[in-house]
C-alpha cells in the first residue's frame, strides 16, 4: 500500500521552492526509458566501435552511461535533490539487474547444455564401463546414491531436528535451553566442508570406517539439524497459546498436548522447514567427496562400499576435462537443479496451503 | 480439527506417493552400458577365458584409469560374474593398499622400490610384488598458439619454456626449430599440474635426461619449477590450453585429443620430427630395457632415444601383483583378468583410447609372468 | 553420530525424572517425552563438542610432526619427509576472495532488496523476492560448474580492461591466462551470497517502521530521502548481520571456489594473476593425495579447523549483532 504512495507522494507533494515557479519543472515520464534506450544503443555502439568482444561489458557500459546521463539531466532540469533521488533509483535499477544477468545465465546455461543429454538413459543408466571420453552412461548411480543419503540424513536429523525445537520452545527455560540455542546459531555457520572433516576423523579416521554414503549422510545430517530446529522452532512459537492451554485444562498430558495439539497446527510449517533443509543438503558436495569416495556403478547400499550422489558426479564428470564429460557434467547439474527445486516449490506449496490456518 | 486431519491425510499420501516413486525408481536403474557407444572392443569378449568370480579390488595410478575402464568393460560383459572396481587413488595410494593386502593388485606409475619389494614379502606369501608393465602412454604437449600448426620443439626448449627461461613463442630459439612458422609475439603461459601426478614425474624425468643442462630440477612429483601457471588434474591443463591463446601444458595424448588441440612434435635428433601418437610412442618404450629382476618387468626407458619414430616422452604404467602367494579368493580372477589385459586384444584396444600397446617383446614376457602367477 | 545419538537419547530419561520428580509430578508419559526432547538437545551440544575435539586432537596430531611453521609457511606439503605444511597462502586467499566478494554483494544485495521491498511495484516485487529465494536454493556445485565453464572464458574481456585502467595500482595486474584467479573467485562468490544477504536485509527493510517513512514524506522527501532518513537507519544493524552471514558463507565455500581458482602456494601481488587457495578450496583438491598413511589428512583437518574457528567467530559477531537489534526493536514496538 505504501508503495503505491510512494510512488506517487513526490510528484503531488513536493516541496515548495522559495523561489521560482510553484511547481519544480520534471522530466516527462518517457524519460527514464528514453535515456534507458539511448544508453543501450550507446553502449552497443561503443562496445562496437572498441571492438570489445564481451557482451557483459556492453552492457556495463550501457549501464554506467544510463546512470550518468540520467544524473546529468535531472541536475540541470530538477535540481539536485531530485537528482539524487534518480541517481539512487538508477543505482537500484541498475544493481537489480547487475545481479539478474549472472542468476539468469546460470539457469540459462544449465537448461541448455544440460538439456542436451538429460534423456531416459541418462537417468536410467549408470557409469559403470563407459569410457568418459565418449559420451553415453548415466547418472543414474548418483540419483540412487543422492536419495539414500538424504533419505538417511533426514532420518537422523529431522527427528532430533524436531525434538530439540520441541524442547526449546515447549519446556526450554534456563541455561540448557541457552546454551543450545546459541550452539544451533553456531551450528548454522558450520561450512560443509568443516562437517565432512569431523566425520572423516571421527567415522574413518577414529573408528576406521570405509568410505560409505553412511558416511556421508552422517556430515548432511550435521549440516540439517541446525535448519530444521530453526524452521520448527519458528513454526511451534506461532502455535496460539490458547490451544496449549484450552488442551492442558481439560487434563491432556503435556508429551499428549504437544503431539497431538501443537504438531498438528503446526505441521505444515514444519515440513516445509525439513524439505527446505533437504533441499540445501542434497546440493551439498564437500562432505561427499570427503566421505563417500564417488564411484561409477550402482550401490545401492548405502551403508557399505563408495557410492556417489548427484553433486559429486557433476563435479567428478566436470573434472574430467572433456566435452563428453561435460555434457553430462550440465545434465547432472540440471537434474540437481530440477530435484532441488522441485523440493523447494513442493515445500512453499505446502506452506502457502497450510498458511491461512496457523493464523499468518 | 477436522480439516486438519484429512490435511494431514493427504500430506501422509504425498509421502507414500513419494516414496513409491523413489522405489519405483531404484527398480529401474541399469549398470549395463554396453548398448551404448562402441569403445573398445566387444566383439574381443569371445576371446576372454573367464576364471573366477567375485569381486575384485584394485587402485592406484590414476593416469590408467582409462585404460583400465575399457579392460574392465570388455572384461565384465565377457565375465559377468567377476566384478572389477579400480580405483584411481594415485600410485603411492594404490601400492600402500596393495602391500595392506586390502586390493588385488595396484597400478602404479613407477615401479616398486626396494624397500616396498621387501615389504610386499609380507603380503605374498612364499613370493614377492612384481612390475607387470602393461599400459604405455605418449605425454603429449599440447598448445594453443593462434596461426601455427605443427610445431616442433626439443628437449631443452621445452624445458627453457617451462622453467620461464624462454617467454614469448616468437623467441629465437622456437623460430630456429620452426623456420616456416609465423610465430606471433605473444606470451608464453606455461600450464603446469598443481596436484602430485606421475604425469609431471615422467615428463621432468625426460626433461632432466633428455637436457639436463636445461632442466636442472630433480624429477618429482611435484612440479618445482618457478613460474608459470597451475591446473588441476590433466583435464585442467587441457581446458587451460584450449582456453587461453599462448598456452602450452603437458598431458596424457587422451587429453589433448579429446579436447581437440594440436600437440607438439618432438626433435629427438632422428631425421624428423616426431609426433606424439600411441605407435611411436610404442617404439620408444621398445628402446627401453628390462631392469626387473626374475619375474619382476621393471623398465628403464631411454629418454635420449634417437631412432626414428620414436616418441621418448611417454610414461609406463604398471600393474603390481604378487608372483606368488595372491589371496587364493581372487588369484584366478586376477589372473585372468591381467591375462586378458596382455592379451592382443587388451592391448589393441588401449590404442584406440590413445595410450600406446606394449612393444612385442615385452608383453611376451608379461604373458609368461601373468601365466606363472600363483 | 548415530552412535552419539544413541546413547544420548537414550540415557538422559532417568536424570530429568530424578530432577523433575523433586519439581512436580511428572507422568511417565511426560517424563519419557521431556527425555527424549532433552536428549535431543544435548545431542546438538555433544555434535558440537565431538566436532570440537575431533578436529582439534586429529590437529594436534599433524602440528606435531609439522617441520614448517603452520602459520607462516609458503608450502603444502604434509606427506613429504619430513612433514611441511602451513597456512599462510590459505589464510590470505580465503580472507581476499571473501572481501572482494562482500564488496561487491553486498551494495548490490542492498540494491535488490531495495527494489524489492521499496522501488518495484508490487506485481515485480512479490516474484522476484520468490525468485531471489529460489536462487539461494542452487547447489554451490552448479555455480561452480557455471563458474569455471562459462564466467571464467568471460572475464579476461573484464580483466583486460581492468588492466588497462588499474593496472598501475599493480594489484589489478593482468597478464594473460585463464581468468582463474582469486578474483574470478571473489565475483563468483559475490554471485553466490547476493540471494543470502538480499533475502535478510530484505526482510528489515520490509519492517522499518511505516510511520517513520510516511511522517518523512509528509516533509516533502525525496524518495531516497525517506530511505536515507528513515530505512537505512533502521536497517543498518541488520545489513550488517546479513553481510556477516553472507561471509561465512563466502569462508566456508568449497566448490565454487575449487573450480575457479588456478592453485598455487604463492601471494600474487595482483588478485587478477592466477594463484593461491583457500583452506576449503585446498581440502577439496589435496584430499586425494593426501594419503591415510601419513600425516596428509590430518595436516587438512588441521586447516579446517581453522576455518571453522574463523566461521565460529564470523557467525556468532553477526547473532550477536542480531540479538542486540531484536532487543532494541522489541524496546521500539
Amino acid at each position: 500500500m505504501t508503495d503505491v504512495t510512494l510512488d506517487k507522494s513526490p510528484v503531488d507533494e513536493a516541496p515548495v521552492p522559495t523561489t521560482g515557479p510553484l511547481r519544480q519543472p520534471r522530466l516527462p515520464n518517457w524519460a527514464p526509458y528514453g535515456i534507458g534506450a539511448l544508453s543501450v544503443a550507446l553502449g552497443c555502439g561503443i562496445g562496437l566501435v572498441a571492438g570489445l568482444e564481451s557482451r557483459i561489458q556492453w552492457g556495463l557500459i550501457a549501464a554506467a552511461l544510463y546512470v550518468v546521463v540520467t544524473f546529468a539531466l535531472t541536475t540541470t532540469v530538477e535540481g539536485s535533490r531530485q537528482a539524487r533521488d534518480r541517481l539512487a533509483t538508477s543505482l537500484v535499477w541498475v544493481s537489480f539487474l547487475l545481479a539478474v544477468v549472472p542468476l539468469f545465465s546460470l539457469i540459462w546455461e544449465t537448461v541448455a547444455r544440460g538439456s542436451k543429454v538429460l534423456d531416459g538413459t541418462f537417468v536410467s543408466h549408470s557409469m559403470n564401463g563407459v569410457i568418459t571420453l565418449q559420451p553415453g552412461g548415466g547418472a543414474y548411480h548418483a540419483l540412487v546414491g543422492t536419495l539414500e543419503q538424504i533419505g538417511l540424513a533426514s532420518l537422523i536429523a529431522a527427528p532430533i531436528g524436531l525434538l530439540t525445537a520441541i524442547y526449546l520452545v515447549e519446556y526450554g527455560t534456563g541455561k540448557l535451553s541457552k546454551a543450545i540455542t546459541f550452539f544451533v546459531d553456531v551450528m548454522t555457520g558450520i561450512p560443509s566442508i568443516v562437517a565432512g572433516l569431523f566425520v572423516l576423523a571421527f567415522w574413518i579416521i577414529y573408528l576406521d570406517m570405509g568410505y560409505s554414503g553412511f558416511a556421508g549422510a552422517m556430515s548432511l545430517a550435521i549440516l540439517m539439524m541446525p535448519i530444521v530446529v530453526r524452521s520448527t522452532e519458528e513454526m511451534l512459537k506461532l502455535v496460539p497459546n490458547e490451544l496449549r492451554e484450552a488442551s492442558l485444562a481439560l487434563g491432556v498430558p503435556k508429551w499428549r498436548t504437544i503431539l497431538k495439539v501443537v504438531l498438528p497446527t503446526a505441521i505444515g510449517g514444519i515440513t516445509t522447514g525439513v524439505m527446505l533443509a533437504v533441499a540445501r543438503i542434497a546440493g551439498e558436495t564437500a562432505p561427499i567427496l570427503l566421505l563417500v569416495f564417488g564411484s561409477a556403478s550402482i550401490n545401492t547400499n548405502p551403508f557399505d562400499g563408495a557410492q556417489s550422489s548427484l553433486p559429486y558426479y557433476v563435479y567428478e564428470q566436470w573434472k574430467l576435462g572433456n566435452e563428453a564429460s561435460y555434457d553430462r557434467a550440465w545434465g547432472g547439474a540440471l537434474l540437481l537443479i530440477a530435484f532441488v527445486m522441485a523440493l523447494n516449490l513442493l515445500a512453499r506449496g505446502i506452506a502457502a496451503w497450510k498458511a491461512p490456518k496457523s493464523g499468518r | 480439527m477436522k480439516l486438519q486431519r484429512t490435511n494431514r491425510l493427504r500430506a501422509l499420501a504425498a509421502g507414500a506417493l513419494a516414496v513409491s516413486g523413489a522405489l519405483v525408481l531404484t527398480a529401474c536403474g541399469s549398470d549395463d552400458n554396453s548398448g551404448d557407444g562402441d569403445g573398445g572392443s566387444s566383439k574381443a569378449a569371445s576371446n576372454i577365458k573367464c576364471e573366477g568370480k567375485g569381486n575384485l579390488l584394485a587402485s592406484g595410478s590414476s593416469a590408467q584409469k582409462n585404460a583400465m575402464d575399457v579392460w574392465v568393460k570388455n572384461y565384465q560383459a565377457a565375465c559377468p560374474d567377476t566384478q572389477i572396481n579400480y580405483k584411481p587413488t594415485g600410485s603411492g595410494a594404490g601400492i600402500q593398499e596393495f602391500l595392506q593386502g586390502k586390493t588385488a593388485f595396484a597400478g602404479s606409475d613407477s615401479a616398486l622400490e626396494a624397500e616396498e619389494v621387501t615389504q610386499s614379502k609380507k603380503v605374498c606369501k612364499g613370493g614377492q610384488g612384481v612390475d607387470l608393465p602393461l599400459v604405455g602412454g605418449p605425454i603429449a604437449v599440447t598448445y594453443n598458439v593462434s596461426g601455427v600448426e605443427d610445431l616442433v620443439l626439443d628437449a631443452e626448449t621445452l624445458a627453457k619454456i617451462f622453467d620461464s627461461k624462454i617467454t614469448k613463442w616468437d623467441d629465437a630459439a622456437i623460430k630456429k626449430l620452426n623456420p616456416d612458422a609465423k610465430l606471433p609475439s605473444t606470451k608464453i603461459q606455461a600450464f603446469h599440474r598443481s596436484d602430485d601426478s606421475g604425469t609431471t614425474d615422467n615428463f621432468t624425468k625426460y626433461l632432466n635426461t633428455a637436457a639436463p643442462d636445461a632442466w636442472k630440477y630433480e624429477p618429482a612429483k611435484k612440479w618445482a619449477a618457478e613460474g608459470g601457471q597451475s591446473a588441476d588434474g590433466s583435464s585442467g591443463i587441457a581446458t587451460n590450453v584450449k582456453q587461453n591463446d599462448g598456452a602450452i601444458g603437458y598431458a596424457e595424448l587422451s587429453y589433448a585429443t579429446g579436447n581437440d588441440i594440436p600437440t607438439v612434435k618432438l626433435d629427438t635428433g632422428a631425421d624428423a620430427p616426431v609426433e606424439a601418437t600411441t605407435e611411436n610412442a610404442s617404439k620408444a618404450i621398445s628402446e627401453g630395457e628390462i631392469v626387473g629382476k626374475g619375474s619382476d618387468l621393471a623398465l628403464e626407458l631411454d629418454y635420449k632415444t634417437t631412432a626414428a619414430g620414436a616418441y621418448p616422452m611417454v610414461l609406463v604404467t604398471y600393474e603390481v601383483a604378487c608372483d606368488k602367494g595372491n589371496d587364493a579368493a581372487t588369484l584366478d580372477a586376477t589372473k585372468s583378468f591381467l591375462k586378458y589385459a596382455a592379451s592382443e586384444d587388451g592391448q589393441k584396444a588401449l590404442a584406440d583410447i590413445d595410450y600406446a600397446p606394449m612393444p612385442d617383446e615385452i608383453i611376451t614376457k608379461v604373458r609368461q609372468t601373468v601365466d606363472a602367477l600363483a | 553420530m548415530s552412535i552419539d545419538s544413541a546413547p544420548d537419547t537414550a540415557a538422559p530419561p532417568p536424570a530429568p525424572a530424578g530432577k523433575a520428580a523433586t519439581k512436580q509430578n511428572l507422568r511417565p508419559g511426560d517424563r519419557v517425552f521431556l527425555g527424549l526432547a532433552r536428549g535431543s538437545g544435548i545431542t546438538l551440544l555433544v555434535i558440537m563438542a565431538a566436532i570440537a575435539v575431533f578436529l582439534t586432537w586429529q590437529a594436534t596430531k599433524a602440528l606435531t610432526e609439522n617441520e614448517g611453521n603452520f602459520l607462516t609457511t609458503f608450502e603444502w606439503d604434509p606427506n613429504a619427509e619430513p612433514p611441511v605444511f602451513g597456512i599462510a597462502v590459505l589464510a590470505f586467499g580465503t580472507v581476499v576472495s571473501s572481501v572482494i566478494a562482500m564488496v561487491l554483494a553486498v551494495p548490490i544485495s542492498i540494491g535488490i532488496a531495495l527494489f524489492i521491498s521499496h522501488y518495484a511495484p508490487r506485481r515485480v516485487a512479490t516474484p522476484m523476492a520468490y525468485v531471489v529465494d529460489l536462487l539461494a536454493a542452487v547447489p554451490s556445485i552448479v555455480y561452480g560448474l557455471w563458474g569455471a565453464l562459462f564466467l571464467v572464458p568471460h572475464l579476461t574481456g573484464l580483466y583486460e580492461w581492468m588492466d588497462a585502467y588499474l593496472g598501475w595500482t599493480g594489484v589489478f595486474e593482468y597478464n594473460g591466462g585463464a581468468a582463474r584467479s582469486l578474483f574470478t573467485a571473489g565475483i563468483l562468490l559475490a554471485i553466490m551470497i547476493l540471494p543470502v544477504v538480499t533475502n535478510v536485509s530484505r526482510e528489515v527493510f520490509k519492517q522499518s517502521p511505516k510511520m517513520h517513512e510516511e511522517a518523512a514524506l509528509a516533509l516533502g522527501a525525496t524518495r531516497w530521502e525517506v530511505i536515507r532518513i528513515s530505512v537505512l537507519p533502521f536497517g543498518r544493524s541488520g545489513v550488517i548481520s546479513a553481510s556477516m552471514l553472507g561471509l561465512g558463507r563466502a569462508l566456508g565455500e568449497t566448490m565454487a571456489v575449487a573450480t575457479v581458482l588456478s592453485p598455487s602456494f604463492m601471494i600474487e601481488t595482483s588478485l587478477l594473476d592466477p594463484g593461491g587457495g583457500t583452506f576449503a578450496q585446498n581440502i577439496a583438491a589435496s584430499f586425494k593425495e593426501a594419503s591415510p598413511a601419513g600425516i596428509g589428512r590430518e595436516a587438512l583437518i588441521a586447516s579446517g579447523l581453522v576455518l571453522f574457528v574463523i566461521t565460529l567467530l564470523v557467525n556468532g559477531l553477526a547473532r550477536l549483532i542480531i540479538a542486540r537489534r531484536k532487543e532494541y526493536s522489541g524496546a521500539n514496538a
